[in-house]
């Protein structure tokens, strides 16, 4: 179902409706969350509470205006602004990209082939979710929503408030640096 | 699209039970878990409104089933109560009137609220007749309109209907099992349903105290503690009024000879 016809329903009635939403929308908006988090617990808790604020958000709302509503960027909206009023985070940074940046990095390991090479895949996507949440935000932010969630560049101009110009560059910049970092923790297998 | 092949490996489904969290944390689904009680083993099923159902059954799978119908919404089986219901649960079956409960009471009347209200008012271990809830709502004359309501309470236990007798101080019917499960919980409160209904039909409806001239429900705490040279009986206020007693401000005996 897209989500034109999905908000239609949702401004029809929205207890009968609400369900799809989340089933439709739990996974990105999950994902969103772990990702500018790094952390499973607050992704959990960050994605159920936007949903929360959704549903009472879309309680008070007239029917025009929730049919009329760009769910993808407004959900992702929610998602982001909680993960901002949140500041704890619950791992410590597995390695300082800055200071491998300023060290000018040396790549210290590749990743091994063997019988264990799932957990190892599994081992290094989670290193590279680290390395993407130790980003700055003003580049985290916009490099998670464009190349995690999809979302277009008219769409994160929607969610940051920002010109689509400015999210370009800063989605450039946070992938430049997430590179060099990658390639500094011998991750360079998951960038080619 | 220009996704970027290092950065979409990043996704993945969110943990299973995500989506049923946030239904019920919204109220559009319900958990049910076990509650150990003085008459056995009870259902309670609560969403994130508040409870919405005390109920017995078979097992789990039968309360879920049930309780699905009766409420319309996915009903999904809990091994236990979570700590900040079960702790409130436990404190006010034990007679703490402070513990705070919501309750998802979506799709009943005023009435029924305000009916399942006023039997909150009730204090453990003491009863009151139908005719006094009718009368403490405004509505007087609704006697059987009350019974009704309390025998329609979605949340009995946490919801003292149990403590609501007949206005001719007989127990009554009981919508949890039937009335020995009432008698069985009144007991377990401390109160002797057979002596009550005794004194009832010998015409004993109030307890007056003849040093306070203050007449009260017979299972008020102010009456029990009158002593049994200083204790009167009366069949009606009226008559306890025509002697010069009045009436109790904390359990507010009514004129209720009219509902019977």
């Amino acid at each position: 179902m897209d989500d034109r016809t999905l908000a239609g329903l949702l401004a029809d009635d929205l207890d009968a409706a609400f369900e799809t939403l989340v089933r439709a929308h739990v996974d990105r908006c999950h994902a969103i969350a772990l990702r500018v988090t790094g952390s499973h617990h607050d992704a959990e808790e960050v994605a159920q509470e936007a949903f929360v604020r959704a549903y009472r958000a879309l309680a008070g709302y007239p029917p025009e205006r929730i049919s009329s509503l760009r769910l993808r960027p407004w959900l992702a909206t929610i998602v982001v602004n909680l993960c901002r009023n949140r500041h704890r985070r619950a791992a410590p940074p597995a390695l300082s990209l800055t200071a491998l940046l300023d060290a000018g990095a040396e790549p210290q390991a590749t990743l091994a082939s063997g019988p264990a090479a799932t957990a190892e895949r599994h081992d290094a996507r989670e290193r590279l979710g680290t390395l993407l949440a130790n980003l700055p935000e003003r580049y985290r932010v916009p490099v998670v929503l464009r190349h995690v969630d999809s979302l277009s560049y008219a769409e994160l101009a929607l969610v940051l408030g920002k010109p689509e110009g400015t999210l370009k560059a800063q989605v450039h910049r946070g992938l430049a640096m997430l590179r060099v970092a990658a390639a500094a923790a011998g991750l360079e297998e998951l960038i080619a | 699209m220009t996704d970027n092949p290092m950065l979409t490996s990043l996704t993945a489904p969110a943990p299973a039970h995500l989506a049923d969290d946030v239904l019920v944390e919204v109220g559009l689904a319900d958990r049910m878990a076990p509650l150990g009680t003085a008459i056995g083993v009870l259902w309670v099923a609560w969403n994130g409104r508040g409870v919405a159902a005390v109920d017995l059954a078979e097992d789990g799978p039968a309360a879920a089933a049930h309780h699905q119908v009766v409420s319309g919404r996915r009903t999904l089986l809990a091994d236990a109560l979570p700590a900040s219901l079960a702790g409130p649960i436990a404190r006010r079956l034990s007679g703490d009137r402070s513990a705070r409960i919501t309750l998802d009471l979506r799709g009943h009347t005023d009435f029924e609220v305000a009916v399942w209200e006023k039997a909150l008012d009730i204090p453990f271990g003491e009863v009151r007749p139908y005719g006094w809830i009718a009368a403490e709502i405004g509505r007087p004359k609704a006697v059987r309109a009350v019974g009704t309501a309390l025998g329609h309470n979605p949340v009995p236990l946490v919801v003292p209907c149990h403590r609501v007798v007949r206005t001719d101080g007989t127990i009554g019917q009981y919508s949890l099992g039937g009335p020995g499960n009432k008698r069985a919980i009144l007991a377990a409160e401390g109160l002797d349903p057979d002596g009550l209904e005794t004194a009832a039909r010998r015409g004993e409806r109030l307890i007056g105290s003849d040093t306070t001239h203050i007449v009260c429900w017979p299972t008020c705490r102010h009456a029990r503690r009158v002593s049994a040279a200083h204790r009167v009986p009366f069949r009606s206020l009226r008559d306890a009024q025509a002697r010069g007693y009045r009436a109790c401000k904390v359990c507010r005996p009514t004129a209720i000879e009219a509902a019977a």
